[in-house]
């Protein structure tokens, strides 16, 4: 039995290392002489030489905090409505139907949303075409709710358990316990689900593929379209091999990692603080 | 947790059906496309038969151009159904894939919809080229916009975001909404080679990944603009006359039509074994009627 379990611990941290190892050296030719500096730039035009990467990095913080921005506040929303606000039968409705969305695969919400929210989304906005930051986040935020909701539901199973008969005896009714002890008393478990929403989002690819419109620049508006940097790696594959465009993908790789890194660091930092000071 | 069961049971349900129907498609494309190959026996020099198949076994692997896969995908249904030993992979990726993945020798042919960049040819040398059809390119716009022709310098402009409104072209007033494709696209380097002369294409283009969204994205728009493989043009879109030559399949074959291209299958060296076999019958009897119903013109039948 250990001999299995080994085996497979060292298997998974083996492909972890593997694949920092795989991106390093894919990505250290980047740190030569002109390689990084030349992406790190505000204009993407391979046909005048130009490979800036900003306007996508800018892009996939953009989608990633509007998607986040709507699909947080519902998911605590829905937590709190199963978890006591709600009536019971509805309630399980609605985590029932949370459940099931989790399995759908993201190309799914992309390909759907892609012929129906565009048209839409030209009809109610004067201007642009539909494939915007703002259409691309509103599917994300469908696409990650879930995610959010099932990190804040396993977190709450356990402090409900241990809370219920205290607040019950003190005279809290349900919405009371929910509001007022398990939500601030659950901070870290929050931290953690926005966390993991976060990077759903930024790492999704299809969504920002299918529905942003994939326009290298900066938006102005949330009707703009934008360009992720995961589509951006997807839309490079097929240049010149070693080429600054090919390479342009794999400093978006390494962007991309950085960011849910220090994402998850710093926000990890800040729960730590949260609930030891509560 | 009581669904999880019923979706594990949805999805084994949802593949026993997949497999039943695509086993019941094989039957039936099997039947139908053995007749006129029989019928056919004065083009015998051009024509490979199923039977060319027989006793061999193995994989082959497809990817590249997206306008290549219809032909590419109806040849291997028929190949796969008349002998499973056989098994054929058809993948999409775009022109820049297609050439990159037979280079790197990931895949036994690599299609493209472009001839070889010299830096390609440099990268990956001995990849040999066979073309198989000709296809158009031509602009499309949603069928009910007034505007459906331009001359060449319109296109251009419109396309390097200069001309924005289409009251400028003679349409409804309102905003041009242009959509293009990604880099190493071998539609996109196609229009824009022969289509603009090596214009702009505005940075605010939206980009689509393949010519089957670029047709759904444009039938969805009054306002857009955008460019797609003739072959693949139906009625949720209309192809735009240039300089008042309409795209269309005989302007493309004789001439008077000049944004074509060639679509090419790109091998490492002469083909052998079951490669060679499979762009024979590509260029058979029977590959010749997928061509024609994909849309194309093929090159050989000539």
């Amino acid at each position: 039995m250990y001999v299995v379990l080994g085996t497979a611990a060292a298997i998974a941290v083996a492909a972890v290392l593997g694949m920092f190892a795989f991106l390093a050296y894919f990505a250290l030719p980047l740190f030569t002489a002109d390689g990084f500096a030349r992406m790190i730039d505000w204009t993407w035009r391979p046909a005048d030489g130009s490979f800036g990467i900003l306007p996508m990095v800018v892009g996939s913080l953009g989608l990633s905090a509007l998607a986040m921005a709507v699909a947080f506040p519902v998911a605590v929303a829905v937590c709190a409505f199963a978890f006591g606000i709600g009536p019971r039968q509805p309630a399980r409705i609605v985590m029932t139907i949370v459940n099931l969305m989790t399995g759908i695969p993201t190309i799914v919400y992309a390909f759907a949303a892609a012929i129906i929210l565009p048209p839409l989304l030209r009809a109610g906005f004067e201007g642009g075409t539909g494939f915007s930051l703002l259409g691309a986040a509103l599917v994300l935020a469908v696409l990650v709710l879930p995610t959010i909701v099932l990190v804040i539901d396993s977190n709450w199973q356990g402090l409900m358990a241990a809370t219920r008969h205290t607040t019950a005896a003190l005279g809290m009714n349900p919405t009371q316990h929910v509001l007022g002890v398990m939500i601030p008393a659950s901070r870290a478990g929050l931290l953690a689900a926005f966390v993991l929403g976060f990077g759903r989002a930024l790492g999704d690819t299809m969504v920002a593929l299918m529905l942003s419109g994939n326009v290298p620049l900066v938006p102005e508006s949330p009707i703009d379209s934008v360009r992720a940097l995961t589509a951006h790696i997807s839309l490079v594959m097929s240049l010149e091999v070693g080429g600054p465009g090919y390479q342009s993908a794999f400093a978006a790789g390494f962007i991309l990692l950085l960011t849910t890194s220090a994402i998850s660091i710093a926000v990890r930092n800040m729960g730590r603080r949260g609930s030891s000071g509560a | 947790m009581r669904w999880n069961h019923r979706s594990v049971y949805a999805f084994m349900g949802a593949f026993i059906l997949a497999f039943g129907l695509s086993g019941l498609a094989g039957c039936a494309t099997e039947t139908t496309e053995e007749a006129p190959v029989s019928q056919e026996e004065s083009v015998a020099d051009i024509t490979s038969s199923l039977d060319a198949f027989a006793g061999l076994e193995g994989d082959l692997d497809i990817a590249g151009g997206t306008a290549h896969i219809p032909v590419m995908e109806a040849l291997a249904a028929d190949i796969m159904s008349a002998n499973d030993a056989i098994a054929i992979t058809v993948a999409g990726g775009g022109s820049g894939v297609g050439v990159q993945q037979i280079g790197e020798g990931l895949v036994e042919i690599g299609n493209s919809g472009r001839e070889l960049k010299d830096d390609e040819i440099a990268k990956y040398p001995g990849l040999e080229l066979h073309a198989w059809a000709i296809d158009g390119v031509t602009a499309i716009v949603h069928p009910d916009n007034p505007v459906q022709e331009l001359t060449a310098d319109q296109v251009k402009a419109i396309f390097a975001g200069e001309i924005t409104d289409w009251s400028e072209v003679g349409g409804n007033s309102g905003a041009i909404n242009v959509y293009a494709r990604e880099e190493g696209s071998g539609t996109g380097e196609t229009f824009i080679e022969k289509g603009l002369g090596n214009g702009d294409v505005s940075e605010r283009a939206v980009i689509v990944t393949s010519n089957g969204a670029m047709k759904t994205s444009v039938a969805a728009d009054a306002a857009a603009i955008g460019f797609m493989s003739i072959g693949g043009v139906d009625d949720s879109v209309a192809a735009v006359s240039y300089d008042n030559v309409e795209p269309t399949n005989e302007n493309a074959l004789n001439g008077s039509y000049v944004v074509t291209r060639k679509l090419y299958s790109v091998t490492q060296g002469t083909p052998e074994g079951l490669t060679a076999v499979f762009l024979e019958y590509l260029m058979g009897e029977n590959g010749v009627t997928y061509i024609e119903d994909a849309g194309y013109i093929p090159t050989y039948a000539r």
